[in-house]
């Protein structure tokens, strides 16, 4: 039913869009933290924020990330995909526990175990389910 | 108000997803070289349902920084996160996508872990 190169098609489109989504928010993350102005109510410093070079390149890399998702949804079904992704959760806590260096508390490993656990139980699953593709093929 | 902006995030993201996995099934296997990636674009722009799912997540998008605002975070991830379920079930009347005991599981499981780590 699914072909083996599609299946590996469909795992290297998710690691790009986890990879480019988590790298997007730290840049984002990190650029907002170098401008000179705060993030308020007017819509003019959040224009001028996007020229700083971080904050232009989470976007650029978050809107990347928006498309490579969309060819994901075009190989593999969107129920097979939402617990998948749910691995990003693991990366962002992960970094951000990185950079923070705080301690991981058992019920974190906890929640990450689960995650894991549930997205390699779903990836057991067949990837595209819905069948008839209109006009592919 | 926190339930209001709990319902419009679940609603919007669930809605958003839909109208995109429903498109991206009609629109066959795309690629994501630079070929790929600017017809992508293309069709975000030009494909009514993309446009809308684009408005949704924009609306999801909104509500949940108006949601971290005033609700702790340790509430707002868990709460967002049950559109999980709403997709899934939805997935599965409208996409008429096959969920079988071990996907079903799975989502629970992971539903489980993304609202424990939220905590």
């Amino acid at each position: 039913m699914t072909s083996p190169s599609k299946t590996k098609r469909t795992y290297f489109l998710l690691a790009l869009f986890l990879a480019l989504r988590a790298f997007g928010n730290l840049s984002l993350a990190w650029g907002t933290k170098h401008l000179p102005e705060t993030l308020a109510a007017d819509p003019m410093v959040y224009l001028r924020s996007m020229l700083d070079p971080g904050v232009a390149a989470g976007i650029v890399m978050l809107i990347v990330a928006m498309l490579v998702r969309l060819a994901l949804l075009s190989v593999a079904d969107l129920s097979f995909i939402l617990p998948m992704t749910a691995i990003g959760y693991v990366l962002a806590a992960a970094l951000g526990r990185f950079f923070l260096q705080e301690p991981v508390s058992l019920r974190r490993w906890l929640a990450v175990g689960l995650i894991f656990a549930g997205a390699a139980l779903v990836g057991s699953t067949p990837q595209a389910t819905s069948g008839k593709i209109e006009g592919a093929q | 108000m926190t339930w209001i902006l709990v319902v419009v995030i679940v609603v919007a993201t669930a809605l958003s997803d839909l109208l995109q996995s429903f498109e991206m099934k009609r629109a066959g296997e795309q690629s994501v070289g630079a070929r790929g990636l600017r017809r992508l674009l293309g069709m975000v722009v030009a494909r009514r349902y993309l446009v809308l799912s684009i408005v949704c997540l924009a609306f999801s998008f909104f509500a949940f920084m108006a949601l971290v605002q005033s609700a702790p975070l340790s509430f707002a991830v868990p709460a967002s996160a049950s559109s999980f379920i709403l997709e899934t079930v939805l997935a599965k009347v409208w996409l008429k996508e096959q969920i079988g005991p071990r996907r079903a599981a799975g989502t629970l499981l992971v539903l489980c872990g993304v609202v424990l780590l939220g905590r």
